[in-house]
């Protein structure tokens, strides 16, 4: 009766006793996520067939994110859509304005995860919040509004493959370097329909924050979701945290449990990465790609835009100018406000970077930072795909805050570890 | 007459099929007046209703905008041949009506402008210009009773019904 971790969450929220990879289910949905771009046509196709309803005020979070604030009429249009629905239908946790932030680093931040629960939302990078031993995966709009109908889904069981993560990360190596190492190895399709469960020492080192970097980027393999099993690293980050229900369940995954793929990482060998234009499986060692010459840093997301990541970013900037435009996006209000007090504002601000209001902004070529034909970006967020931050003539390149911080002061890809 | 538009790379992903640029709208008839922008640039001034789109490996690969599908399929591009498809994209695919035939067979055989037909019950594609048969697996059941249904949400809302 083994199983990993994410069969088991599968078959607690399908009813059954054991689940096997391929099987099909129904499952109960915990929480489902609702942001800005996605929700909006949910609303309207459950409206064109007449039903107006939501499963449970209480198990959906909404938060405006990917045009925060609306950035043109037709995004505030989306939001009046998203904000007339949500204020109709009493959703509870409806963050707005003022507190409204990047979806993947607001849910886990305000306590709307919990271990062994089942998560969908309505954008892809949703696996971020498996770092909290959760099941949490990204889907279309459509299987939203099932969701926000009905509480429940069809999902087939994903075979999963593990990620060990040995060793020591050394200084001015992150777990961005990390996920980014993994990607390289296995390509952007390495995970299709899979289960990423990352386990290993490395890993029990890392800060949940640090966590979410690596599930955040689950998709970027293909995967169905990326999971981190519990210890006291997620018992630590919950305490005090969680809104509503107050217990949850812890499941780990059985020592005999089944996977499709076992790959091992020595993390004390990992280098800081970049990964080059035009996949995020391009990732090469810093000092195989340094000195190209840069235009934008961007430092915020949310794999990357979390109050650990300014602090990294402020300590490289810290008395220094920056060369080239450079722009801090904090993921929510609690890090906004968290790195005011904190002083890194002042760091920012006299190195010359431009500090953003909470949202996803430039990393989807939004607004707030876009790219002109023939430049290129560094930066922390998770995708280089072609045209991804402006025009389709643009490059980005992916890296940790602290390669971004350090690229920021030369104006070129550069080694953080000289800064250090 | 279904023309195929032959894009032979892998990981033809969602920011190409529909940039972010233009999400600032849901409307189908708008976004698919920019389909494929970033990958072909001239692709809508190409497509014909009931053309076909074929492509190699983890297509609809990234973000999980449904978009991507009412995009093509606002452009009424009838299905995309691929030899593989992203996760997401396939399954809102699926939950949209919209019918995706996995072939690395087709990728192969298929050039780019060939004349093609597809019989769906049976798993037959017939490029008319090599004269070539390429069949596929068709979808799996519970797939078609979502397509025959018109979508997920249509099957859901005659259950509710019911």
């Amino acid at each position: 009766m083994a199983m990993t971790i994410t069969e088991k969450i599968f078959a607690r929220a399908s009813g059954h006793k054991k689940v096997t990879p391929g099987q099909l289910v129904d499952a109960n949905i915990d929480v489902v996520m609702c942001h800005d771009v996605t929700t909006p046509p949910a609303i309207s196709m459950l409206a064109e067939r007449g039903i107006d309803r939501v499963f449970d005020p209480e198990k959906i979070v909404v938060t405006p994110d990917h045009f925060q604030p609306p950035k043109d009429v037709k995004s505030a249009e989306l939001h009046k859509r998203l904000d007339d629905w949500a204020k109709r239908h009493k959703i509870k946790y409806y963050y707005k304005l003022g507190r409204a932030g990047v979806c993947h680093a607001l849910l886990p931040e305000q306590g709307h995860i919990r271990p062994g629960e089942v998560i969908v939302g309505g954008d892809s990078h949703t696996c971020t919040y498996g770092a909290l031993a959760a099941f949490s995966t990204g889907i279309g709009s459509t299987d939203l509004a099932a969701s926000i109908a009905t509480g429940r889904l069809w999902f087939r069981v994903p075979a999963s493959m593990k990620f060990v993560l040995n060793g020591s990360l050394r200084s001015g190596v992150y777990s961005k370097d990390v996920i980014l190492t993994v990607i390289a190895r296995i390509g952007t399709d390495g995970a299709l329909y899979r289960a990423m469960e990352f386990v290993g020492p490395a890993l029990a080192e890392m800060s949940m924050e640090a966590r979410m970097t690596i599930t955040n980027m689950a998709i970027e393999a293909g995967a169905k979701n990326g999971i981190i099993g519990f210890d006291d690293v997620t018992k630590a980050y919950l305490e005090g945290r969680l809104k509503g229900k107050q217990d949850y369940t812890v499941v780990a995954s059985d020592d005999d449990a089944e996977y499709a793929v076992v790959e091992e990482f020595d993390c004390s060998t990992i280098e800081p990465m970049v990964a080059l234009p035009h996949l995020p499986s391009g990732g090469v060692a810093v000092g195989d790609c340094a000195g190209t010459p840069m235009d934008q840093a961007y430092i915020g997301s949310c794999t990357n835009g979390r109050i650990e990541d300014l602090r990294v970013a402020a300590d490289i900037l810290k008395g220094k100018e920056v060369k080239i435009r450079t722009l801090v996006v904090p993921a929510t209000p609690v890090i906004w406000k968290q790195a005011s007090d904190e002083g890194l504002f002042d760091v920012f601000y006299d190195a010359g970077c431009v500090i953003s209001a909470p949202t996803c902004g430039a990393c989807l070529g939004g607004f707030m930072g876009v790219l002109a034909a023939g430049e290129k970006c560094i930066s922390t967020t998770n995708r280089n795909f072609v045209g991804r931050m402006g025009s389709p003539k643009s490059e980005v390149y992916l890296a940790s805050p602290a390669t971004v911080a350090a690229s920021a002061v030369e104006g070129k890809l550069a080694d953080p570890r000289k800064y250090l | 007459m279904a023309t195929a538009h032959v894009y032979k790379r892998d990981h033809v992903n969602t920011d190409e099929i529909i940039p972010a640029r233009y999400l600032n709208t849901d409307a189908e008839a708008e976004l698919a007046t920019h389909c494929l922008e970033d990958l072909d640039v001239n692709f809508v001034k190409k497509v014909r209703p009931g053309d076909v789109v074929v492509a190699g490996d983890d297509f609809g690969c990234g973000s999980s905008r449904e978009h991507a599908v009412w995009a093509i399929r606002g452009a009424k591009v009838q299905t995309v041949i691929a030899r593989s498809f992203a996760r997401i994209f396939y399954r809102n695919a699926i939950d949209c009506g919209f019918y995706l035939i996995e072939s690395a067979e087709a990728v192969d055989k298929i050039a780019d402008g060939d004349e093609v037909e597809i019989d769906y019950d049976a798993g037959v594609i017939t490029d008319k210009t090599n004269g070539r048969t390429i069949t596929f697996q068709p979808l799996p059941d519970f797939a078609l009773e979502i397509i025959a249904a018109g979508g997920l949400l249509d099957k859901i809302a005659a259950e509710l019904k019911s």
